[in-house]
């Protein structure tokens, strides 16, 4: 084993493969995240993106390959144990508990998190629940059920859920996806702030403008190899990048 | 809540004192028969909801854990002459441990396929039972009753007031799992497994735990059934009505809130308990599956759905 670096990292992703049958969906990847370093990560449909995050947050296991998180090997860890260390993600098509309303979405989380314990009654549990839902935007919305949400509502919520973990990293899953120009800057502008903190945020995104607003680095998948990884304007004007993007 | 605490349990009180009350000033022991049944399939109604309602995974082995909570009675009568609430206890463990190896086998599996398994665990568990001399095998076996306790005439009646308290149990039971983080964890997990998961909740934990209590209550309330009856075969102890009509119940009572199946086993045991007198007991199914259909149909949410419905829209109206 090597020793903790200086900086010791978050994440820490080694030579991770997982094939679908005969469909090698990742292929030895390999990237470490900080604490509270705000990633971007690309790449066109279908270059494993999902399937990195699946991989990260317990959907699935990866054939080859460890991750580590905080130090510890989560690899084969069920995704309710990896939420207790502190990983969080929205959904690429938003997942609500629709029969509840937005504050019980946040109260499973609450109820269920690892710094439960800080919260010694339901109503202190509550209270933080509509303080996330405040900041987030979404107080007004708090007692109405999730059925009745607008888009990017839910994507608001998923992510005030996601905070509700009391997450070290969240990862969010194409959360601007079908949202309006201005929607897009509001949910960016909550997950800048979001990120301010001492929370790592992985955003998986296919519009430009925000991943370069966004990210510190960022990371390009293209067929299930890293094809680029640095700085955002790095990556951009990397000739790889662009094929990948744009085609030949 | 703290107030809320206090009327149920006021209210559970007053109900096993009515149903005390009664046994000592009825005569007639025919009440006390039908009353039986239908406080059974409160009971078995109200367990199946943890499972079947609260975390959606639909169990069509009723019949199973209810055969082995009458099997483990018979096998308790036959070796130790064990008393009722002794045979009522290990029912409840041994429901407890096959709900706890159910679970481990078949939790993963979702809708229909969990569905099926449940079925099949029924036929296996019905098969080894018939196969077994020592509880009397296929031909059954008759069992003789205990004199009867202190403020019981009957047997009959004592068996009532014990499907009785049997009610007040899974109800008490029932109603704190819905209230605590574990039926919170189950109605996340009813609704998006995988969002459950990632948001912390120990789904599996959760549904091993909630098919064990289910599976511990719907024994015990079997339990009774074999003096009930004074006889028992598998052919009657694991019948495929046990599933359909407390599946039934639940679903017409209403699954979200514990008072849906309560309503739902009373409205729907006595209409089975009155038409086996007046027309046949037969007909019991027929009507069963109508009113199946037309709340399916016209109510998915069962009667506490229709009755919320109808509440709201008199509020707005």
């Amino acid at each position: 084993m090597t020793a903790a670096a200086p900086e010791a990292a978050l994440l820490r992703i080694d030579a991770l493969s997982k094939n679908f049958g005969g469909f090698v969906a990742l292929d030895n990847i390999g990237v470490e995240i900080r604490k509270g370093e705000r990633f971007g990560l690309i790449g066109p449909n279908g270059s494993g993106k999902t399937t990195l995050v699946n991989c990260i947050s317990g959907a699935l296991r990866p054939n080859k390959g460890t991750v580590l998180f905080a130090g510890e090997d989560i690899t084969q860890m069920p995704s309710n144990q990896r939420s207790h260390l502190g990983i969080a993600r929205s959904f690429q098509i938003p997942r609500p508990f629709r029969s509840m309303t937005v504050l019980e979405n946040l109260m499973v989380a609450l109820d269920f998190a690892a710094h439960r314990h800080l919260f010694e009654t339901a109503a202190h549990r509550r209270d933080e629940a509509m303080s996330i839902l405040t900041r987030i935007g979404l107080a007004s919305k708090a007692m109405v059920a999730t059925a009745t949400l607008t888009q990017v509502e839910l994507r608001k919520m998923e992510l005030a859920r996601a905070m509700a973990t009391g997450p070290k990293l969240l990862i969010s899953d194409e959360a601007m996806a079908g949202l309006s120009t201005s929607e897009v800057d509001e949910v960016l502008d909550l997950l800048m702030s979001l990120g301010g903190e001492d929370i790592a945020i992985i955003m998986i995104e296919h519009i430009m403008q925000a991943v370069m607003r966004f990210s510190e680095r960022v990371m390009c998948l293209d067929a299930g190899r890293i094809i680029a990884i640095g700085a955002p304007t790095e990556v951009m004007s990397n000739p790889r990048v662009q094929e990948a993007y744009l085609g030949t | 809540m703290q107030r809320s605490s206090i009327a149920f349990w006021l209210g559970a009180a007053i109900f096993l004192a009515a149903m005390l009350l009664t046994t000592q000033m009825i005569r007639n022991e025919y009440p006390f028969f039908a009353g039986y049944v239908i406080l059974q399939f409160v009971v078995l109604s109200v367990a199946w909801t943890i499972l079947g309602g609260y975390a959606g995974y639909v169990n069509f082995g009723t019949n199973a854990f209810f055969g082995v909570g009458v099997y483990t009675a018979v096998l308790l009568i036959k070796a130790f002459e064990a008393p009722l609430g002794v045979q009522i206890l290990a029912a409840a463990g041994v429901g407890g441990l096959l709900g706890f190896g159910v679970g481990l086998l078949t939790l993963r599996m979702r809708g229909i396929f969990f569905s099926i398994a449940t079925i099949a665990l029924a036929i296996i568990i019905e098969t080894t039972i018939t196969n077994w001399r020592f509880v009397g095998g296929a031909a059954g076996i008759q069992l003789q009753r205990p004199p009867v306790m202190a403020p019981f005439d009957t047997y009959v009646k004592m068996l009532f007031f014990v499907q009785a308290l049997l009610v007040v149990a899974a109800v008490a039971i029932t109603r704190f799992i819905q209230n605590s983080r574990m039926g919170r964890g189950l109605q996340a997990l009813r609704d998006d497994e995988l969002a459950a998961e990632c948001t912390g909740v120990p789904t599996l934990r959760l549904k091993l735990l909630a098919c064990m209590i289910s599976g511990a209550l719907i024994s015990a309330g079997g339990a009774p059934a074999a003096m009930y009856l004074q006889f028992a075969n598998p052919d009657s102890a694991f019948n495929l009505n046990y599933s359909i009509s407390v599946l039934a119940m639940s679903l017409i009572g209403g699954t979200a809130h514990w008072i849906g199946p309560v309503i739902g086993a009373i409205v729907l045991g006595s209409t089975q308990q009155f038409l086996a007198v007046t027309i046949s007991s037969e007909i019991n199914l027929l009507v069963l599956g109508f009113m199946l259909v037309l709340f399916v149909v016209a109510a998915p949410k069962g009667i506490i759905g229709l009755v919320s419905r109808l509440m709201h829209g008199g509020g707005r109206a």
